[in-house]
């Protein structure tokens, strides 16, 4: 039982390394090295025989000799012997057979006597490859997309897999793809249309839903119920039918091609779910606060400035930055609407860049760095109020 | 008094309510009823646009005449298509200014002058002279003449409010646009999207519910997909396929796993053998698919995380007493507490995915095998510019849409009767 689940334990594991020293290859290949397999067998054969040994002598020796002797074998075969690779290769290998050290230092001997132990090694790696494996995935076109917008044409063009950057050159050069997409292509102008349009849909929505949603919360009317049930199945509405209809509209109106007929579009198609957020929370502010103001004559306007804008002032941020992230990655609306470049929003501009197939790549991942860059800062500094908002507004696609 | 009170409460619900609701009916209500309206008519880009007569005022002094002035009016019907009825012109002119024989259709008064120029059919054009005398030689301003801009105006029919109906839109959804195709296409990857972005979900929440060491470091970087640009990451993902020079492609040759490269994205169907049985994948959807798992498993995993981290600790805490292994815990306690969210999430993410039209337009634009509704919407209506077709096929996905609601909330229903 016990030499069973030893085995097992040293497979799973070893898997786990020899996901750990792949995505190292993989990112050791792309600065240059020239590897040309990824010797997954042997790896994992040398992982398994060092989990193995190092499980059954782990009462024995100390933890740092064990690892030095054992990383010191690893790093003689893998950056030595096969194939003689550069001195920062193999501290990166180092590292992560430390770091995998002290991941498997918790499975000793008396750990396997356990009756589920097998279970508990396989529920506990998966954990690991998926945190590598997600986070790898995740960030890997991110990576790219960062990486592409700092090299040249012919640099991409020779070698594909040479993500290096150069930062011994001039700044000029390093950045010339930014210099040039600003320069040549108006960048600045679309940056400060989608920066209005966004921040216009915000004001707008907010300006729209704080009223509707203190009338749905708060007071008594006809249709109220009918309102509040049916926010949410028009939010389930999806944009592509309502472009057609839009589209001959606001062709005939003249209002294709403007800011302020984006910001309408984009105003209704946010203020159903700003109003189911706000009337949620709106709710939860005590009514005896209002009741006080009704007897101090506050009007309807007094209670919501004085009172309830205050109080929800977490629940309007994170209503704020959510609506924002729509509007500035909305995509759809702008491919329809706007077909003169001096009206293009980012997302928009991006596409029309793509459009043509003589722009070169690393103008079109530096745009694409700038228009996800603001969104990816919001998103982190703001992290908080911006995951309620996307639970709560979860119907958006 | 009270009744005072209440009917003033709902005068002030009214009023508080009235723009967000107008806006709404006006941009979001309206259009569906529109489609239906438009769905029926043979329509076209180009006939949308409403004819209208216009004029380009043009001012010139005679040579040899100084006491008189011409003035030069371009007009024209804007539309090639349509013509325009009970055209009427009218100009104002300076006090020191007296027309000279004046053309048959129009009327001088008032230093107004106004033309009745009946019909215009399509295309039209006509170059249409008034001669001035300039009374007591006074100096005349020329460029302040031409800023007074004609005023015309006519009446036009709006094809899209006149009232000839076809079916024939409807018919050639059914019979000529490979419907069968494009209705599995678009269930494809709807169902596997929708099934793909829920089981990673539920993989990732497992993950990150548990401590460890930048978890929520690791709790962010799951959500970038979600909150980044599609434009950015759909190009992005572009450049990272590519057959030519994509990274992918160049790394899998680098490592000798594959010995040609594949357009993943430009391929309809690949051969694989799996066990000895031959199977066509259709890869350039798969792909798609797979980049829509990617996009929108952070979703699932940020509401099953939210129902996990609400799952009382006692519950563990007993099975761990009564032995249970991790399996049996995941199995017996985590998955029978998520079923509900699960259940949400897969209604919002089915329709949600159903009617995604970014994702696959920036990808591949439909092609190689990758066509779904909306994509079809975009393509009559504006590739094609059928924009009555478009209006059906948008018909067809809310017909769908109002299915799967429907069975939706029955099968809702039921689970609340049986709790």
């Amino acid at each position: 039982m016990k030499i069973k689940n030893i085995i097992i334990f040293s497979i799973i594991s070893s898997l786990l390394l020899v996901s750990l020293i792949a995505i190292w290859k993989i990112l050791s290949t792309l600065q240059g090295i020239k590897l040309n397999s990824l010797n997954i067998q042997i790896i994992f054969f040398i992982g398994f025989f060092i989990t193995l040994l190092n499980t059954i002598i782990s009462n024995k020796i100390n933890l740092i000799i064990r690892f030095l002797i054992f990383a010191s074998i690893f790093i003689y075969i893998d950056g030595y012997l096969i194939q003689s690779l550069p001195v920062w290769y193999n501290i990166g290998n180092f590292l992560i057979i430390y770091l995998y050290f002290v991941k498997i230092e918790k499975y000793n001997n008396n750990f396997f006597v356990n009756e589920h132990s097998t279970q508990t090694i396989i529920f506990d790696f998966l954990t690991l490859f998926g945190i590598v494996l997600f986070s790898f995935v995740i960030l890997f076109p991110f990576y790219m997309m960062l990486v592409t917008s700092f090299k040249t044409q012919i640099a991409l063009l020779v070698n594909p897999l040479d993500f290096s950057i150069n930062f011994g050159q001039d700044l000029k050069d390093l950045f010339k793809s930014y210099f040039v997409i600003f320069k040549s292509y108006k960048f600045g102008k679309y940056i400060l249309t989608s920066t209005i349009v966004s921040l216009g849909t915000v004001f707008i929505t907010l300006l729209f839903a704080i009223p509707a949603a203190y009338a749905i919360a708060r007071l008594n009317f006809f249709g109220k119920t009918f309102m509040s049930t049916s926010i949410l199945i028009i939010y389930m509405f999806p944009a592509i039918v309502l472009v057609i209809p839009l589209y001959t509209v606001f062709s005939q109106l003249g209002l294709r091609n403007s800011i302020s007929g984006l910001l309408i579009v984009y105003t209704a198609t946010t203020l159903p779910v700003a109003i189911y957020m706000l009337q949620g929370y709106f709710k939860s502010i005590p009514k005896e606060l209002e009741e006080a103001a009704i007897l101090d004559k506050l009007s309807w306007f007094g209670i919501i400035v004085k009172i309830i804008l205050p109080l929800s002032i977490p629940a309007i941020s994170s209503v704020a930055l959510y609506v924002f992230m729509i509007a500035w990655n909305e995509f759809l609306f702008s491919l329809m609407f706007l077909d003169n470049p001096n009206s293009f929003t980012l997302s928009r501009a991006i596409q029309y860049l793509s459009g043509d197939a003589e722009t070169p790549r690393q103008y079109l991942m530096a745009g694409s760095v700038i228009v996800t860059l603001p969104v990816l800062f919001i998103f982190v500094y703001f992290e908080k109020y911006l995951v309620s908002g996307l639970t709560a507004g979860s119907v958006k696609g | 008094m009270k009744n005072k009170l209440l009917s003033t409460e709902k005068r002030t619900a009214y009023l508080l309510t009235l723009p967000a609701v107008c806006l709404v009916f006006a941009i979001i209500l309206f259009p569906i009823f529109a489609n239906i309206w438009i769905s029926f008519k043979e329509v076209e880009l180009k006939d949308i646009r409403i004819p209208e007569p216009r004029a380009k005022k043009i001012v010139k002094s005679i040579s040899g005449e100084d006491n008189k002035i011409k003035f030069l009016y371009k007009l024209r019907n804007s539309s090639l298509l349509q013509e325009i009825r009970n055209v009427k012109f009218e100009d104002k002119f300076t006090k020191n200014l007296k027309p000279l024989d004046l053309d048959q259709r129009c009327i001088y008064k008032k230093n107004k002058i106004k033309c009745d120029f009946g019909t215009w059919p399509a295309k039209y054009k006509e170059n249409f002279e008034i001669i001035f005398e300039i009374a007591d030689n006074s100096k005349i301003n020329k460029k302040e003449l031409k800023s007074i801009k004609p005023k015309l105006d006519g009446d036009s029919d709006n094809i899209l409010l006149n009232t000839n109906f076809t079916l024939k839109n409807f018919k050639k959804v059914i019979f000529e646009n490979e419907f069968l195709d494009l209705l599995l296409t678009t269930f494809y990857y709807t169902f596997f999207g929708t099934v793909g972005s829920i089981v990673f979900g539920i993989l990732t929440a497992q993950m990150v519910n548990q401590k460890f060491y930048g978890r929520t470091f690791m709790r962010s970087v799951l959500l970038f997909p979600y909150v980044a640009p599609v434009v950015a990451l759909a190009y992005t993902w572009e450049l990272l396929l590519d057959p030519n020079s994509g990274t992918l492609n160049s790394l899998l040759l680098n490592y000798q796993i594959i010995e040609t490269p594949i357009n993943l994205l430009g391929q309809k169907y690949i051969d694989i053998n799996i066990l000895g049985f031959d199977l066509k994948l259709r890869l350039a959807l798969t792909t798609v698919i797979i980049f829509e798992i990617w996009r929108y498993f952070p979703l699932a995993f940020l509401f099953i995380l939210a129902r996990l981290q609400a799952i009382p600790k006692e519950l563990y805490e007993a099975a761990d007493v009564d032995g249970a292994s991790p399996f049996q815990k995941f199995f017996k306690i985590t998955l029978p507490q998520i079923t509900a969210v699960i259940s949400i999430l897969f209604m919002i993410r089915f329709i949600w995915n159903f009617n995604k039209f970014e994702d696959v337009f920036l990808l591949t634009g439909g092609a190689s095998g990758t066509r779904t509704l909306p994509i079809n919407v975009y393509q009559q209506g504006f590739a094609i510019s059928d924009i009555g077709m478009g209006s059906a096929v948008s018909i067809v996905i809310v017909i769908l849409l109002l299915l799967f609601m429907f069975f939706y909330f029955k099968l809702l229903g039921k689970r609340v009767d049986e709790n």
